[in-house]
């Protein structure tokens, strides 16, 4: 917003985020990317090694431990990544209002999504 | 909010350069690759919606995972299935690439090639290979 030209260089370019958050965002990028390299890459393997098998068979690998935390891990690597690549793409090609709504929705619906999934894994581990 | 950039030149000499329209420009490995990564990331970001909804169905009970068994287990549900798993080895083998160039090294135009290309070779070749794995299991069992 432009109030006038009595605003030192100084007082425009503070605060206008870039410059103070930039960092964090483009590193918790490449830390789910590491991330997701062997939990992607362990869930494409499971789910080639049960190709075939039946609701029983994918529910008891599924409750196992190690399944049930990597798949866990998996959501949240995946939809915090998902939502930090998808606000750069909003910031890149959207530039009028919508921007700033667009890159919440996103933010959210990650969030709901990863629950939403976490949830389902936990009915499943735990479930009757 | 969007706030307007503060204009800390109010009269400039000359107008700023501008970014090259790609429009124009050829279609090179390097640029293909880096909106390649961009494409598979929306199309993984749609696709890890449809994980939540697979696993969703499975928690909800046989009946429902069935379902979207068969939905998947169609001809358009495996067109999707085999895109998302391309998009996957793409955005997976582009990922490292981009991991590998932050550590700063392969930036030279040899380097960029090789490495370009071999994203292209192992993304098909995993795809493949995922595929014909999973035929393979699930028809011996």
């Amino acid at each position: 917003m432009e109030r006038g030209p009595f605003r030192s260089p100084l007082a425009r370019a503070i605060g206008l985020g870039s410059a103070k958050k930039g960092a964090q965002h483009w590193l918790a990028e490449r830390l789910t990317a590491v991330a997701l390299v062997p939990l992607s890459l362990w869930f494409v393997a499971s789910i080639i090694a049960h190709a075939g098998t039946d609701y029983a068979a994918f529910i008891s690998w599924l409750r196992t431990p190690l399944a049930t935390s990597f798949m866990i891990l998996l959501l949240i690597a995946l939809f915090h990544h998902s939502a930090l690549g998808l606000q750069v793409v909003i910031e890149d090609y959207v530039h009028s209002d919508a921007k700033f709504a667009a890159v919440i929705a996103v933010r959210l619906g990650c969030y709901g999504f990863a629950v939403a999934g976490i949830v389902a894994t936990l009915r499943i581990a735990f479930g009757g | 909010m969007e706030r307007k950039p503060a204009n800390l030149n109010p009269t400039p000499a000359q107008p700023r350069p501008l970014s090259p329209n790609i429009q124009i420009y050829r279609p090179q490995l390097t640029s293909v690759l880096s909106i390649t990564n961009r494409i598979t990331g929306l199309v993984l970001s749609l696709g890890a919606v449809g994980l939540v909804v697979w696993l969703s169905a499975a928690a909800a009970g046989p009946q429902s995972y069935r379902f979207v068994q068969s939905v998947i287990g169609s001809w358009a549900g495996r067109v999707v299935l085999f895109g998302c798993i391309f998009a996957f080895f793409l955005h997976l083998c582009g990922g490292i690439r981009h991991l590998v160039w932050d550590t700063v090294h392969g930036f030279e135009l040899r380097s960029i090639y090789i490495s370009g290309w071999a994203v292209v070779g192992a993304s098909v070749a995993l795809t493949v290979g995922a595929w014909v794995a999973s035929l393979f299991i699930a028809g011996w069992r």
